[in-house]
């Protein structure tokens, strides 16, 4: 009996991990700052070179961090949705021009619309290595205690808003903190 | 002859060609030493990307922005331990193409050795059992028979 029995059971353990190794997407890559310090920068701001954009002014409360550039498809996708997205006031957003021309990102925004409370110019990509971004658009969610809460890789839509960024941002002005 | 000998010429032409394509040509260092880590390194981690290159073999730009990171902390004299924990804090245990032990991936580092232990364990009982068989057999009732 056992002897069918068992490798039965081994079968179905395999084929569930299988299954499941089928659902995941092999693109998607877990950031390691989920729950630790954001790290800090301080750029030269898109409008204005001379005006700084830093992390550092943005302690005490929640904030978002959308990773774009005009090269970026997705970027374009999302833009809608980001200026729906500031229109709720729920927290301050701040790009990040990851590696782009200055003058094409302005324009982009007059364009669009800008959704953004600050963007911050990063010309030479080093900020986005720091955040361990590796493809645009990226969009980080950084509580009041400057630790990153979530990240989600790829444009963002109203229904990820509503399902991973809103409660956590409602739990972390609440205090309860990180909810991962 | 002549024909073969042509192919054949053709075909290390080729062969050696592939070097003319690398991505990362221009010498990082001139201390022969300093280049060497340097091309180790770059070919350990993984352009993020495009998955299944190492930023060495990556034309994206982020695999330039991070050969430029390592060339400047080897120059900026960091250990390879510490360009390696450098990546990994940013990118995850995913950007090494030579993957560490960790807590989470144990299982799949001592897979081979649980797997040859329970392979052995089965074959000894199979063993076992079949030569208490033969003998039962032969020290039977019908024992002395072969």
């Amino acid at each position: 009996m056992w002897k069918f029995i068992i490798p039965f059971a081994l079968f179905l353990v395999l084929g569930a991990f299988l299954y499941v190794g089928l659902q995941r997407d092999p693109s998607y890559v877990p950031s390691p700052l989920i729950g630790k310090q954001a790290p800090e920068f301080s750029l030269p701001s898109l409008q204005d070179a001379a005006y700084p954009v830093a992390s550092s002014d943005l302690k005490g409360k929640a904030w978002v961090l959308n990773v774009w550039g005009t090269w970026c498809g997705g970027c374009r996708q999302e833009h809608g949705v980001l200026m729906e997205i500031a229109k709720q006031n729920a927290v301050p957003l701040i790009g990040l021009d990851w590696k782009d021309d200055s003058a094409a990102a302005q324009q982009w925004l007059r364009d669009l619309g800008n959704p953004y409370a600050a963007v911050a110019s990063d010309a030479v990509g080093r900020v986005a290595i720091d955040w361990g971004v590796y493809g645009a658009p990226e969009t980080f969610l950084i509580g009041p205690d400057g630790t990153v809460l979530y990240k989600h890789i790829a444009p963002m839509t109203l229904e990820v808003w509503a399902k991973e960024f809103l409660p956590r941002i409602a739990a972390a002005k609440a205090g309860k903190g990180a909810q991962t | 002859m002549n024909r073969v000998l042509r192919t054949l010429l053709l075909a290390i032409t080729i062969a050696w060609a592939g070097g003319a394509l690398a991505i990362d040509t221009q010498r990082a260092f001139d201390d022969p030493a300093l280049q060497a880590r340097y091309e180790n390194i770059t070919r350990e981690l993984r352009c993020l990307v495009c998955q299944n290159e190492t930023i060495a073999d990556s034309n994206a730009t982020l695999a330039g922005d991070l050969r430029r990171e390592v060339r400047e902390m080897i120059a900026a004299g960091k250990t390879d331990d510490e360009i390696r924990d450098f990546m990994i804090a940013r990118y995850g245990d995913f950007v090494l193409y030579r993957p560490r032990m960790t807590r989470m991936n144990f299982l799949l580092w001592a897979a081979p050795v649980l797997l040859l232990a329970m392979g052995a364990f089965g074959l000894v009982r199979v063993v076992r059992r079949r030569a208490a068989e033969a003998k039962l057999e032969s020290e039977g009732p019908e024992g002395g028979q072969s």
